[in-house]
């Protein structure tokens, strides 16, 4: 082994880039205990924090895009240390600074989003068809609600259920909303995770003055990723917005009477905490409370729940990076919702479907279980 | 002396920490061209003997008759610059001192701003002290009693220290023993005492010394008056146990039919509704729990009342008040010990043996409720045990601070494990901190046994298993921080170090006894290194785990410490007082009263004849309070003049 020299102009960078935290980190290793990559491979996360402290971090190193900033070390950490913080700044310094490669899935994804301001690469004039036939209104100054589905349940064909679902819902309750359409952006949550500051701050300032412009006061979202980015991001970039989860919204609205459910749904339903809606957010309750308003339906809990949620994997731009077959977490959750013999899955953000969604069929699961948004359990049940 | 004010200005480097922030040079040429200035000067240390040589010289050759030092807070250093006035020959309250450290020079690095503000604050304090006034210091008898708060073993060190010299104690105790947390340990690290053999003799000398008055079942409830003089009000609990009638012989718990978790044992063992918590118990005297007894909640039973012979229980006892006067306390309240079960991750409370520090001493001990047996929930015996360091210290989440304690003592289960089972001991440390004298040893002694060290927090506490080795076992995960892999280890037995924390009524008796606490919720010493048995308060003590958490070699040193501070005071038979206090102008004083419910001290009354208040320069604390209350303007406090605080006001926007 040659020896190693620690080099104090790569640590001040990795500083410069929102590092700093770092510095408080001592080395227990709670972090690489707590990382559910730990379930599927080695990723000692710890080291990558020494590594940091030292300077003499390995840029060329894939594990420097693992994280999946699920932020069960982040709650864990007993020295605080914002680790997602220290992950993104690794990513920064790859991305700003071009010292090694930005593994090609995410490069692309982030092209379209720069593009064409959604992952998918899709025409920005398509970004409301899927609500065509359901006659949705764009947002006017002075309409009650905004809804922003986030571009996953606006482009993918196998989630647009969940924005037609939650569209329906608001038709049924009578509530006056309004859609951006083509007028949109991705809101750059995952981007920013994934090291592109300078793309996150386009997309954010656009999407702020377009509401800003609009007059938008209240924001119901169907991803916890906009969430995040509206209610923690968003403000100090001058976007202050009242923002509600969908899940919160519909209590609200069933709470008013304004809603009733009345069809049963007899089924097994295990409920899937998203790390941006739970330990992001610390929002648990919402979700459960609309799943058990739902008659017949039999809430179960997964072993890993609630703050100690297993994350899908999705999260820090991992979405849009290849995981390898038996390292993914989704496979994990969805083995978890066989054993408790749920026949769904329910979900609160597009990520965790399109995760789940692939489980099921890589696993050949479909006819025992679906993977389902609780938008549409919804919708159904109405 | 002649009476026009000659003021001479010294200005105080104090190293660097002034010097390097704050021009003390233009300092000193500006306090030459204020009034009445005779001179000034500045030096490096002005608290050093030659520093003090200038002040005494000039004040015998220039005839100087006010003093002005720019330093440090004055309370450092005023006394030690009083003493010097006193020393020249003037009389040592005229002087002032102006802070440009702590207020200027530690709290800014703009040197141009500094500069100004010393010179802001040295005007102000010149100003100010052209109007001070001579002063006598007052002093009044130092009451020779001495209330020590908690029974454990800081208080019953100072106890005894006290008692020892001659000189009365009142030891109050919550609980219905004293004994504390120590009473419930095993052995003690590093040297494996038992620590009931060294504890219990010192108890029982508490209990039989002729100059103890033990309070047990007590708590204070009032405290009022100053150092020398703090009268203290104490509820004595009835224990509906004639303490004077039993012998001890315990048959009423014998008989008693009702149990319950017993607090003592760490809730792993029972004890009846009319107890003494263990064995050894000072005083011997059983209490009865009301919360559980029969005859307290249903009325009927008093089996206990006909076993005893003595006819020593009594229903009908009632709480009694004691009203003491007290010359200085000792605080001794000791610590509280953290819940792990907000950690959900560890499963405390939710899996089987998984047990925190305290409950495994209970185990372990030959006195608890397994005769020091250590056995899982099933009764048999673990093969192997986990050791977590670090449960809520060291931890942002909940306790920032080392609790000080646990790398010894888990030091020392793995050896109590390996001696009496010689079960498979996995330590998981983040730092071993064997810092005492005899630990480091021990550290070695322990790691030549056979204990397996783990430099690693534990992440999980989980039951659910992955392989077969793991089913029916409690799995730790954690990674080797040396190795840097994750690492599952199946163990029968988990025991969470858990930190030691301030008690849960710590802010209340803080309150009580007026004193401040730390950011972490421990009782404040005045001065961490040169203080640390001091409070905020004059004549109020602090020891053992109540100011921080420590092992019980550093607990008896401080307790130590605080009984020879006390037995100072009380050999000096009296104690000085502030010389500042209210004065009535009785051509003004209106007969109002307002002033009277206002005092904390009740030292103003009123005078029928005059129809005016008095106020009585014994009691008078000089705090002020009358002074801003009084609606005429009548009540002057001397040291604070309004013509003084005007000029110091003026001075510091000249």
């Amino acid at each position: 082994m040659s020896p190693v020299t620690p080099l104090k102009e790569v640590a001040d960078i990795i500083n410069e880039e929102g590092g700093e935290a770092l510095r408080l980190c001592y080395q227990c290793g709670t972090c690489t205990a707590a990382c559910p990559w730990n379930r599927v491979r080695d990723f000692i996360v710890r080291r990558i924090m020494h590594q940091g402290q030292l300077g003499v971090t390995d840029f060329e190193d894939e594990a420097i895009w693992l994280c999946a900033t699920c932020n069960n070390c982040v709650k864990l950490c007993p020295r605080g240390v914002e680790i997602i913080d220290i992950m993104r700044a690794l990513r920064r310094v790859v991305t700003e600074l071009g010292v090694a490669k930005v593994p090609d899935s995410l490069r692309l994804t982030i092209k379209n989003i720069s593009g064409v301001g959604n992952p998918l690469g899709e025409p920005e004039d398509k970004r409301a068809e899927w609500a065509q036939d359901l006659e949705v209104k764009l947002y006017t100054e002075g309409t009650e609600i905004l809804y922003f589905p986030c571009c996953i349940p606006e482009y993918d064909p196998s989630v647009q259920k969940v924005a037609r679902a939650t569209a329906t819902i608001l038709k049924k309750a009578g509530v006056d909303f309004g859609i951006l359409g083509n007028r949109a952006n991705c809101c750059g949550e995952s981007v920013r995770k994934a090291g592109d500051e300078g793309v996150f701050q386009r997309l954010a300032q656009n999407n702020i003055s377009t509401l800003t412009e609009l007059g938008a006061r209240k924001i119901i979202v169907s991803s916890p990723h906009c969430y995040h980015t509206f209610k923690n991001e968003y403000p100090a970039l001058g976007g202050n917005f009242e923002v509600a989860h969908f899940t919160q919204y519909l209590l609200e609205i069933m709470k008013q009477g304004r809603l009733t459910l009345s069809k049963e749904i007899n089924s097994k339903v295990a409920y899937h905490d998203p790390c941006y809606l739970g330990r992001h957010n610390d929002i648990y309750d919402e979700p459960r409370e609309v799943l058990t308003s739902i008659p017949g339906l039999e809430l179960v809990e997964l072993p890993d729940h609630g703050e100690n949620s297993l994350c899908c994997g999705g999260g820090g731009g991992r979405i849009w990076m290849e995981t390898k077959s038996g390292q993914r977490f989704s496979d994990i959750r969805i083995e978890q919702a066989l054993k408790l013999e749920a026949d769904v899955l329910a979900v609160a953000c597009p990520y965790c479907m399109l995760n789940f969604d692939d489980s099921v069929l890589t696993m050949d699961k479909g006819d025992v279980i679906k993977v389902r948004d609780i938008a549409e359990l919804v919708a159904e049940a109405l | 002396m002649g009476n026009e004010p000659r003021i001479g200005v010294y200005v105080c480097h104090c190293g660097s920490n002034i010097a390097g922030t704050v021009d003390t040079e233009a300092v000193t040429e500006f306090a030459r061209s204020l009034e009445a200035v005779a001179l000034a000067r500045n030096y490096v240390f002005m608290c050093s003997e030659p520093g003090q040589e200038i002040i005494r010289n000039d004040i015998r050759e220039a005839g100087l008759n006010r003093i002005v030092v720019a330093a440090c807070s004055p309370t450092m250093h005023e006394i030690t610059f009083r003493r010097v006035l006193e020393e020249a020959g003037i009389n040592p309250y005229l002087i002032e001192i102006a802070n440009i450290r702590e207020h200027c020079s530690w709290v800014t690095e703009d040197r141009d701003l500094a500069t100004e503000k010393a010179k802001a604050l040295l005007g102000a304090a010149v100003r100010r002290v052209y109007y001070h006034q001579p002063l006598e210091a007052r002093r009044v008898p130092f009451t020779p009693a001495t209330l020590v708060v908690g029974g454990g073993i800081a208080g019953i060190q100072a106890a005894l220290e006290i008692a020892d010299a001659g000189d009365k104690v009142y030891l109050v105790e919550k609980e219905p023993s004293i004994g504390g947390h120590m009473i419930q340990l095993d052995k003690t690290f590093p040297t494996l005492d038992c620590s009931s053999c060294i504890l219990t003799p010192k108890m029982t000398r508490v209990g039989s010394h002729p100059s103890i008055e033990l309070l047990s079942y007590s708590q204070v409830e009032e405290v009022s008056g100053y150092i020398g003089n703090f009268k203290v009000k104490i509820r004595k609990k009835a224990r509906y146990v004639d303490a004077e009638k039993c012998n001890g012989c315990g048959l009423c718990q014998e008989k008693c039919p009702i149990k319950t978790p017993s607090e003592f044992d760490a809730a792993l063992g029972k004890r009846k509704a009319i107890y003494t918590p263990f064995a050894q118990a000072v005083p011997n005297t059983p209490v009865i729990d009301t919360g559980h007894c029969t005859y307290f909640l249903k009325g009927k039973c008093r089996l206990c009342e006909q076993v005893c012979e003595r006819e020593a229980i009594n229903f009908a006892q009632q709480d009694e008040i004691v009203d003491l006067e007290i010359g200085s306390i000792i605080m001794a309240t000791g610590f509280g010990v953290f819940d792990p079960t907000p950690i959900s991750r560890y499963g405390y409370g939710r899996l089987d043996n998984v047990i925190t520090s305290l409950e495994f001493e209970r185990l372990v001990s030959s006195s608890g409720p397994t005769g020091g047996e250590i056995t899982l929930k099933d009764g048999a015996a673990p093969q192997s045990v986990a050791i977590v360091h670090c449960v809520g210290s060291r931890d942002k989440n909940y306790h920032e601070y080392c609790s000080r304690v646990c790398c010894m003592y888990a030091l020392k289960y793995a050896h109590l494990i390996k001696e009496k089972l010689g079960a498979e001991v996995y330590n998981y440390y983040i730092d071993m901190r064997c810092f005492g004298k005899g630990y480091e040893e021990f550290y070695e002694r322990i790691s030549g046994e056979g204990t397996i060290f783990i430099r690693g927090k534990v992440g999980e506490v989980t039951d659910q298993a992955v392989s077969d080795e793991e089913k029916g076992k409690l799995v730790v995960v954690a990674e080797d921080t040396l190795l840097g892999v994750l690492t599952r280890v199946p163990v029968d037995m988990v025991i969470l170090c858990v930190a030691l924390e301030p008690p849960p009524d710590a802010e209340a008796v803080a309150r009580l006894f007026n004193i401040s606490r730390s950011a972490d919720g421990f009782f404040l010493e005045k001065h961490p290194k040169l203080d640390p048995v001091a409070t905020t308060t004059d004549g109020v003590f602090v020891v053992g785990c109540a100011q921080g958490p420590k092992d019980i070699p550093d607990t008896v040193a401080q307790a130590s410490a605080a009984a020879a501070r006390v037995l100072a005071l009380i050999s000096q038979g009296e104690v000085e007082i502030e010389a500042a206090t209210a004065i009535v102008d009785e051509r003004i004083c209106s007969g109002c009263q307002l002033c009277i419910p206002i005092c904390p001290y009740s030292a103003i009354s009123f005078d029928e004849e005059k129809l005016v208040s008095r106020v009585n320069e014994a009691l008078c604390k000089g705090c002020g309070a009358c002074v801003g209350g009084c609606p005429s303007d009548a009540i002057s406090l001397s040291h604070f003049t309004n013509e003084q605080i005007m000029a110091q006001m003026e001075g510091m926007l000249a």
